[in-house]
């Protein structure tokens, strides 16, 4: 069974060694997802499996056979950018920008944790169906994707701009 | 990393069938065996796909709950009975690694997860008795503030890394387990070895043997509980100093108490002596401190994490002291 990548059928690699994120850049030429620590500590490589946000670096590409990825490259819609990728960009979102595909593919499967009721370790009531959308669940839940250049700010800007207004 | 073969398991009679040699290894979400293979800790010939096996979680007849071993962490901490039975289990599962992480990390593989211990990974600078029995340790004369207090051995002072499997302790979690001679269970807490002088043999576990659920007994009466972690940074980091703990009061009177620690001991410390210090105590902070006392009466701290001693001390009257007053998990 192949991966969909982005939409497209790929046969997974024969080598069980190859990690989702080598075989993304080294065998597709998918740059976008970056490899920063290859070692999951910095997130740089999160990429989309079944809209759950993953590390790529840490992930055998052989054990996803007939699962859906998607990676920065899939984000784009009919030509134009992702919401959050254009609100990346309106609220300084960057600088560097080597972080940014695995904030961005993070960001979007936080709000569908969220959604979901997913507690946090900052979340006051486990117990609450409900979790509120605000700046320290934001901040703890994008924890795992850190920013060498300290865009923090910016990036919290730009998610909250894209789905606070939407009630998530 | 060297070559290696993969397969996928029809399930745990198949898997367990097929890792009798010492070569092979499970394979669950890869979130720490494939950083250890990269870094040639662990060298397994064959990897054995455990994430198709059973992650449902579901009610048992005693009134708790059986969690599948290939279910992923966030499953757990998201699940409504755990959020509302063993909050202390929730927010422990989310107090640990990254939400991606825990996205793809197996409640098996979170269970038998190895030390973080920056001498055990170093495999061409350091010695490590883990790695290579009697090879002496470079960590209890080195660099050790994140190492253990509590349950070391001249051998190996690394600790066990999990934030899940302190609370699992504090639960009384029970580990189902499957070999080639059949099933068995072991008590979490009876799970993970002291190094003593084999540091190198961290569980119970036989070769081969492969955990297929862990089950929570039915939840304690009017307790309440929570697991606090404290680290060097808020969020994304291993614990310092963790804890896992129930209150059962009557009135002011502690009818009975369920500690765990975390990040001060080689294993998941469960303490045992702090709980029969509070049992019949007046809910003090005094009382609290006596507990604690009596729990790190034992601690033996190396030149690099004295400070764990008072930090533990401060962390568990903290949490007590939360727990009584009803304030803010």
């Amino acid at each position: 069974m192949p991966m969909i990548i982005n939409g497209r059928e790929t046969p997974v690699p024969t080598d069980a060694r190859v990690s989702l994120l080598d075989f993304l850049r080294e065998h597709l030429e998918l740059y976008g997802t970056k490899k920063g620590c290859n070692q999951g500590a910095c997130g740089a490589c999160t990429v989309l499996v079944d809209g759950e946000r993953v590390l790529s670096c840490l992930a055998l590409a052989v054990q996803y056979e007939g699962r859906g990825v998607t990676t920065i490259e899939g984000l784009a819609r009919d030509g134009g950018l992702h919401p959050l990728q254009q609100a990346f960009i309106d609220h300084d979102g960057f600088q560097c920008g080597y972080c940014t595909p695995g904030q961005i593919c993070s960001a979007v499967g936080m709000v569908e944790e969220l959604r979901r009721g997913v507690p946090s370790y900052v979340t006051d009531d486990v117990t609450a169906a409900e979790v509120p959308f605000d700046h320290d669940e934001l901040r703890e839940r994008m924890s795992g994707n850190l920013c060498r250049c300290g865009a923090y700010n910016g990036i919290v800007d730009a998610i909250g701009a894209v789905y606070a207004e939407q009630g998530t | 990393m060297i070559e290696l073969t993969y397969s996928r398991a029809a399930d745990a009679a198949d898997a367990v069938s097929r890792a009798a040699d010492g070569h092979t290894r499970y394979l669950g979400g890869g979130t720490n065996l494939v950083d250890l293979m990269r870094e040639t800790v662990e060298t397994p010939s064959a990897l054995i796909d455990v994430t198709g096996l059973s992650g449902e979680i579901a009610p048992t007849a005693g009134g708790g709950l059986m969690i599948g071993a290939a279910a992923r962490n966030t499953a757990v901490a998201e699940h409504e009975t755990v959020r509302s039975n063993y909050p202390m289990l929730a927010r422990a599962i989310v107090a640990g690694a990254s939400a991606q992480i825990r996205n793809m990390a197996t409640v098996g593989g979170n269970l038998l997860q190895r030390t973080r211990c920056t001498y055990f990974y170093d495999t061409d600078g350091s010695r490590c008795n883990k790695r290579v029995p009697g090879e002496g340790c470079d960590a209890i004369e080195g660099f050790n503030r994140m190492h253990a207090i509590l349950g070391a051995s001249p051998a190996c002072a690394a600790t066990h890394p999990s934030d899940m499997c302190v609370a699992l302790a504090a639960l009384d979690a029970v580990v189902h387990v499957r070999g080639v001679s059949g099933e068995r269970t072991v008590d979490l807490c009876d799970l993970h070895r002291l190094p003593g002088d084999r540091p190198d043999i961290e569980t119970e576990l036989e070769p081969g043997e492969l955990i297929t659920a862990v089950e929570l007994p039915a939840p304690g009466r009017g307790e309440r509980s929570t697991y606090r972690k404290v680290r060097d940074r808020s969020s994304y980091a291993f614990a310092l100093v963790s804890v896992a703990a129930a209150l059962e009061l009557d009135g002011d009177v502690i009818v009975s108490a369920r500690v765990a620690l975390g990040g001060i001991a080689t294993k998941p410390w469960r303490a045992r002596r702090a709980e029969e210090a509070l049992r019949g105590q007046p809910a003090t902070e005094s009382a609290f401190g006596t507990a604690a006392d009596a729990e790190l009466a034992d601690a033996r701290p190396l030149a690099g994490n004295a400070f764990k001693v008072e930090l533990a001390r401060r962390t568990l009257v903290a949490v007590l002291q939360q727990l009584t007053d009803g304030g803010r998990p």
